[in-house]
């Protein structure tokens, strides 16, 4: 039982996700995926509403969300922009894009830009090392990426 | 019971098929070096130090997790062998202080002894120490990431064992914490402050606070007048401090040795013990005869399960006897009836109480009934860890010390409040003076069987003359979940209680095992402590809590009778919803 306030609304579709996977053996992380699709992350007040609805302890939610770097705490920007660190991309100058990134937008990766805008994440094999090395920006994929590049990139979404 | 045959270093042995190589060995007296591993708790394998050969088997195997099948022929110590453990002790010393010497656990410290057992003289690999702060949040224990070797031992027996679920291993690799979630302390977390995963930490990573400096403080202020009780528990475990037994009776010599230390008065909390039972009993005859409140009632003397009780089963409240546990009766008597009797000024009474338990720490400031008597009725609580660590500072040679007594008038105590240390003693004890209060005769046995023992899970029916009494106990807060739902379950229903008295206590054991005892318990350990409650119970002269003469006088001299006005504003407490996160 909790005494904490109802404080976040979760879309029907994401409950009924929830409420569909319930009782099935593998469910937090299903949901978790589901929750971080409708917010972008993890906020508190969903992982508390999770706990909740389906009888996991918030602790539980916790060490899965930590665990997999896939799950997110904070809220990256409108824009995150994954460099990829697979073998490959990093080969061939991955580290140098996540540093040329950081000081164009004044940000450290895992920050978010003052205005919201942009985030910076390093990623794990993104699955087109051909094209290393790699960045993501939404669903739209930048191959053979080299760092005079990269003021234009951003300013596509800015 | 099924066997196997099996060799372990070349000899042939035949062990039980449920053992794992562990057990296996150790029954043939092989002792496999282990760190992660505790007998109270499942095998995690995170350490790999027990690991062993397998004949015929280039892999290694960790003895804790691994289960004996047949014609299994095992390695347990060889020059290899021996090269890999004390690598693993190596690596995990390289992210480990080197700060023995001003540690908590300094001298029981279960990675040090292996150190030292295999003669580690030098630290090969760099040193990568966490930098992390302590939580010091909670009134009770001190969690110091900087000191862990993440064996899993505390988050297993919080969350497995307990069922409080307060910590988990929170990051990945060699950046996991063991932490409550969403970076918050462990006093915004649903921790009940047990103290649990103190007592299994193999190193100096979850402490209790130490107060003793505030003890000393107090016997050197001329102006204060120290009283000091002593739990049920800790006269069966203390002695462990100083190479006696587990299980030996040290009551008296801990008297002496609080008398030694500079205390003004010494009582017993077993007094307050019989008290409880008193106001307890009553209460529940009430609700037996006059339907006063509703069944069951639950025992409320475990600060750790009331905490509990607030965050995960509230809608209980109204089942919870308002009994106040004893240690506070104590308090709330020694800085009133005693202070009357003395004739000292209850705002110079310093009250100390010393307790198996780390939640007590916390108990004594948990809400506005702990200051019944105008004051805080306990000053400070001590653990029986620190109690040993004073008196061997403070050179006092404790098997010589004489056989002393109580003081009066709050010291006297019947065998029935002795046996509050244990699991079903609360229960036994308000049995035979419930028994007495509704059929007005006496047990003909006091010894009641059906609520010893040390399954988890206990029910039972005792006979009141005529009137079966159904009553249940739990021990290990893990367990409670499976009694309350029943209880919740049929009143939901609208149906019968299925139970007229439950007795919770949160550590497996009782408070024989509680957060503050001595370390390395086990349940061998538990057990000898268990019986040394029971051998005192049975050699005092008086067994039931209302026979107490001490008894008898309180309610004549002071409080009038059993759920009297003064006795409810001294005596007990109310309860409220508490969130299971505070942010």
């Amino acid at each position: 039982m909790s005494v904490k306030n109802d404080t976040i609304k979760f879309s029907d579709e994401l409950t009924k996700f929830i409420m569909e996977w319930k009782e099935k053996p593998g469910n937090l992380i299903m949901i978790l995926h589901k929750v971080q699709e409708e917010f972008g992350y993890i906020p508190r007040d969903a992982a508390d509403k999770v706990s909740e609805m389906i009888k996991v302890p918030l602790a539980k939610i916790y060490g899965v969300i930590t665990f997999y770097h896939f799950f997110k705490l904070t809220k990256p920007g409108d824009f995150n922009i994954q460099v990829c660190m697979g073998t490959a991309c990093y080969l061939k100058g991955g580290d140098g894009l996540i540093e040329e990134i950081e000081s164009l937008l004044g940000i450290k990766t895992n920050e978010v830009t003052k205005d919201g805008k942009f985030s910076i994440e390093a990623v794990r094999c993104v699955g087109c090392c051909g094209l290393a090395p790699v960045l993501v920006v939404g669903e739209e994929v930048f191959g053979k990426v080299t760092k005079d590049q990269l003021p234009g990139i951003i300013s596509k979404f800015n | 019971m099924s066997t196997v045959q099996m060799k372990i270093n070349g000899n042939p042995v035949e062990v039980p098929a449920d053992y794992t190589l562990l057990a296996a060995a150790k029954m043939v007296n092989v002792n496999i070096p282990t760190l992660c591993y505790h007998p109270d708790l499942p095998a995690w394998a995170a350490c790999g130090i027990c690991v062993v050969k397998l004949e015929n088997s280039p892999k290694m195997v960790r003895a804790c997790a691994t289960p004996v099948a047949e014609g299994m022929s095992i390695i347990t110590h060889d020059p290899e062998l021996h090269q890999i453990r004390k690598t693993v002790l190596e690596l995990i010393l390289s992210t480990h202080p080197n700060s023995c010497l001003t540690c908590g656990r300094n001298g029981s410290c279960e990675l040090q002894r292996l150190a030292a057992e295999f003669g580690i003289r030098e630290q090969p690999y760099e040193i990568r120490l966490k930098d992390l702060p302590k939580d010091d949040s909670t009134p009770s224990i001190v969690l110091n990431p900087e000191k862990c070797i993440n064996c899993g031992r505390c988050a297993i027996v919080c969350q497995q064992v307990q069922g409080v679920w307060a910590l988990e291993f929170v990051g990945r690799g060699d950046g996991t914490v063991i932490a409550p979630a969403a970076n918050l302390t462990l006093d915004d977390s649903p921790c009940i402050k047990c103290g649990q995963c103190s007592a299994h930490c193999p190193v100096g990573a979850i402490f209790e606070k130490d107060q003793t400096r505030n003890f000393l403080n107090a016997v050197n202020d001329e102006k204060k007048h120290v009283v000091v009780q002593i739990a049920p528990a800790v006269r069966v475990a203390i002695g462990e401090g100083f190479d006696t037994d587990p299980g030996c009776v040290c009551t008296k010599k801990t008297y002496a040795a609080l008398r030694r230390l500079g205390a003004d008065a010494v009582f017993d909390t077993n007094f307050a013990a019989d008290l409880t039972i008193m106001e307890e009993g009553s209460e529940l005859v009430q609700r037996l005869t006059e339907g006063s409140g509703p069944l069951p009632q639950i025992t409320s003397c475990c600060p750790a399960w009331t905490d509990y009780m607030e965050k995960y089963y509230y809608d209980m409240i109204p089942n919870f006897s308002t009994a106040k546990s004893p240690m506070m009766m104590q308090g709330a008597m020694t800085k009133t009836y005693y202070a009357e009797k003395a004739n000292v000024d209850p705002k110079d009474i310093f009250s100390v109480a010393i307790m198996p338990c780390t939640a007590k720490k916390y108990e004594i400031t948990r809400d506005d009934n702990m200051f019944a008597s105008g004051q805080q009725d306990v000053d400070l609580v001590l653990t029986t860890r620190e109690l040993i660590r004073l008196i061997k500072a403070s050179g006092i040679d404790f098997k010589m010390l004489p056989d002393e007594d109580a003081d009066s008038p709050i010291g006297e105590y019947a065998g029935a409040g002795t046996i509050f240390g244990n699991t079903g003693g609360v229960m036994e004890a308000a049995i035979r003076t419930a028994y007495a209060l509704v059929t007005g005769e006496e047990m003909e046995n006091y010894d009641i069987e059906a609520v010893r023992g040390m399954d988890g899970v206990r029910r039972g029916v005792v006979d009141f003359k005529g009137t079966p009494v159904k009553v249940a106990v739990a021990h290990g807060m893990g367990n409670v979940k499976e009694l309350l739902d029943e209880v919740r379950a049929a009143r939901d229903a609208g149906e019968e209680p299925p139970y007229h008295f439950i007795e919770v206590m949160a550590c497996r054991g009782g408070c024989i095992a509680g957060g503050g005892q001595p370390y390395a318990t086990t349940d061998e350990i538990r057990e000898r402590r268990i019986a040394g409650l029971y051998a005192d119970d049975k050699a005092s002269e008086v067994r039931c809590s209302h026979q107490n003469p001490a008894i008898t006088k309180i309610y004549s001299d002071f409080l009038g009778a059993p759920l009297s006005e003064k006795s409810h504003h001294l005596l007990h407490t109310t309860y409220q919803p508490r969130p299971l996160y505070k942010k």
